[in-house]
């Protein structure tokens, strides 16, 4: 027995919207069988994972908290991936515009700086990603390098800066030698929406960043373009397209979306710098973008339910003693399946019985 | 001198996990396969490895299961890339974050645990003969198998019918395939063998590296492997080279920690990764957009009957 792959004549577009379901469900198949492996209700653990944390009005506020970070990044992400650019440092990015961010945050500590001190964390952090991401795309452009290997590199090297300047000259002299910064002033947080609440102003330019990609890529020329790229090189040549130049523009906004996201998880949720203030949200994202169909709607969808599962991880976590890493076993196994059935659009799986086929080069 | 030998042991020791990974990839993408899971199969070897020694006693035994765990994990990647042609960019990237959590889920109960780290081979007269005799004859069994297992796969490659079948596959499937060679079983068999040396390579650090098991310990270490193999452009004599260049540059960053240069540790723990990052431009460069490259790696292939 073996399995064939028959391509389809044209793209399944029937498949094409119902396979992120078909995933989901897969995946919600193979985790309760993990569960049961570990030795807990599979019916609870599910319940605790994606039932509970939508009864509450607080956890609903911290499922678009988590869900801010990861729907930003993947945008990005998906306008590099469209265009065939692998931008897989996202959470170094990420990490660089906290850290960039921050710095006025830091310096403006205790003085009585005004309104505009956010407004220029949130441009810094950006314009702070964007650089980052251009070193793998100049590396990639102009050498050659591959940008998959230099982007995840730069992932390290940004973690570790980030570890340096906490534990060094940024680390609050009254945070009992923890590596953190102190907290940020008033006017270096991004507000709340609702008084008391989680919800924080991030979640709104999240929504703009979703719009705006929509309307990218939806109707204008530079949307088309960084499809046609992606899709079909040969005919992106003759029509004139530049690839290079698309590979920086699309690393270069995709390094900005992470990097604003950056800060504003540090300024937002968090309040200061320190180690760890992300959960891996720029490699989460990669499976954000994917599940979403590299599609702005289909990614603000896919945002929230990925950011379901953190929470749902750690809902897990304090009512059944489900590890933390359970989520992360989740989120790689919802990758897959969502890659095996975007592969059902393309190709037609068939199952052969060789001892059945007619005998081949006869005549 | 002293000192010198202890440098020569631990660059020896920081460099096999890379060279193992390295010449398990190397052999994957000649048959035309990417597969950047390597970090992903690393780390659960590592996990299932350090299980495999702290259940039963033995490092052999934990080597085994670390390659089993490898194997396993290049099964999963091979069923989608190859049996169900998923892109092998995303595929690999799935196989490394389902890693990552299924290490931290195995490894939760070893964290803390020790175990009795691999022996050092001692043989009476050899090992004591000064200079050379500890670097020689005093490894642990691991760093030796590295070595064979270059040559091995050099031998394999360049001087078998199979290792040009093999070769053939990665630059160009549709002829191999017309030619009647079994394209995607051949290049499954190069995925788990780079699996196998994948997990046996993230063994390796919690069964002689360390004694202990944290997570996370394989640190990138995958991803420098990946680096590695374009950096010997495909070929395993340059790998050996690459390899214990990288070793050199991981242990410099800890002797400079440890003789208190006046260089932060976390600027001097980027090292290797600027380092990658500065290799992967420079020999680009010098190639000057001509590609060694296996010239179907990475490329889809679905047989047309």
């Amino acid at each position: 027995m073996q399995l064939v792959l028959e391509k389809r004549a044209e793209r399944s577009h029937a498949i094409a919207l119902v396979s992120p379901l078909i995933a989901i469900g897969l995946t919600l198949a193979t985790m309760v069988i993990l569960f049961a492996i570990l030795g807990k209700n599979p019916l609870l653990a599910l319940h605790a994972y994606f039932i509970a944390p939508l009864t509450d009005a607080y956890s609903l506020q911290e499922i678009a908290v988590k869900a801010t970070p990861l729907v930003m990044i993947a945008i990005g992400l998906s306008l590099c991936y469209l265009a065939n650019a692998w931008n897989i440092g996202a959470e170094g990015q990420f990490l660089i515009g906290a850290v960039a961010g921050s710095w006025i945050a830091v310096r403006t500590q205790g003085t009585d700086a005004g309104a505009w001190v956010l407004p220029a964390m949130l441009v810094l952090a950006a314009a702070a990603g964007a650089l980052y991401a251009l070193i793998p795309a100049i590396c990639k452009v102009r050498f050659g390098a591959s940008e998959i290997l230099t982007s995840l590199m730069l992932v390290y090297v940004a973690d570790l800066f980030l570890d340096y300047l906490v534990r060094g000259p940024w680390r609050d002299p009254h945070g009992f030698n923890f590596p953190t910064t102190a907290e940020f002033d008033p006017v270096a947080t991004v507000p709340l929406l609702i008084e008391g609440g989680r919800l924080h102003l991030g979640s709104i330019i999240a929504l703009l960043v979703v719009a705006a990609a929509a309307i990218l890529l939806g109707r204008t020329i530079k949307g088309f373009e960084i499809r046609v790229v992606g899709a079909a090189p040969r005919a992106a040549r003759f029509g004139g397209f530049n690839a290079d130049r698309l590979i920086i523009l699309t690393f270069a906004v995709s390094g900005a979306l992470a990097g604003l996201a950056g800060i504003i998880e540090v300024a937002g949720p968090v309040g200061h710098l320190q180690p760890g203030i992300s959960p891996g949200y720029g490699f989460t994202a990669i499976i954000v973008a994917f599940l979403g169909r590299l599609n702005p709607l289909g990614i603000l969808i896919a945002g929230l339910f990925l950011a379901l599962t953190f929470i749902g991880g750690e809902q897990a976590q304090i009512a059944m003693k489900i590890p933390l890493d359970a989520t992360k076993v989740f989120q790689g196994i919802l990758l897959f399946y969502v890659l095996a059935c975007d592969s059902l659009i393309l190709y037609r799986f068939k199952l052969e019985f060789p001892n059945r086929q007619v005998t081949r080069g006869a005549g | 001198m002293e000192l010198a030998e202890a440098i020569i042991l631990s660059v020896l020791a920081a460099s096999t996990p890379l060279l193992i990974a390295a010449t398990g990839e190397l052999v994957t993408e000649r048959s035309g396969v990417l597969n950047l899971g390597v970090e992903g199969m690393m780390i659960v070897g590592a996990a299932c490895g350090f299980a495999g020694a702290w259940l039963t006693g033995s490092i052999f035994i934990g080597a085994l299961f670390g390659i089993v765990a490898g194997t396993m994990m290049s099964l999963i990647f091979a069923l989608m890339a190859l049996g169900l042609a998923v892109n092998q960019v995303a595929a690999g990237l799935a196989l490394t974050i389902l890693g990552v959590g299924l290490s931290g889920l195995i490894g939760a109960r070893l964290v803390g645990e020790r175990i009795t780290p691999a022996v050092h081979l001692s043989i009476p007269g050899l090992t004591d003969v000064p200079l050379v005799g500890r670097v020689l004859f005093g490894e642990d069994a691991f760093v030796y198998f590295s070595i064979a297992l270059v040559v091995g796969v050099w031998w394999f490659l360049y001087r078998t019918r199979a290792g040009l079948v093999l070769r053939a596959c990665g630059d160009n499937h549709v002829s191999a395939h017309a030619l009647g060679y079994p394209v995607l079983r051949i290049r499954t068999f190069a995925v788990m063998f780079g699996g196998a040396c994948a997990g046996l390579a993230g063994a390796y650090l919690p069964l002689a590296y360390t004694p202990f098991f944290i997570p996370g310990m394989t640190a990138g270490r995958g991803w420098i492997a990946l680096a590695l193999v374009v950096f010997a452009s495909w070929r395993p004599g340059r790998l050996v080279v690459g390899a214990y260049l990288f070793g050199a540059v991981t242990i410099l960053q800890l002797h400079a920690q440890g003789w208190g240069v006046g260089i932060p540790s976390q600027f001097m723990s980027a090292l290797p990764y600027l380092a990658t990052v500065i290799v992967l431009v420079l020999l680009s460069r010098a190639r000057g957009g001509g590609s060694t490259a296996p010239a179907a790696l990475g490329t889809v292939f679905v047989p047309d009957r």
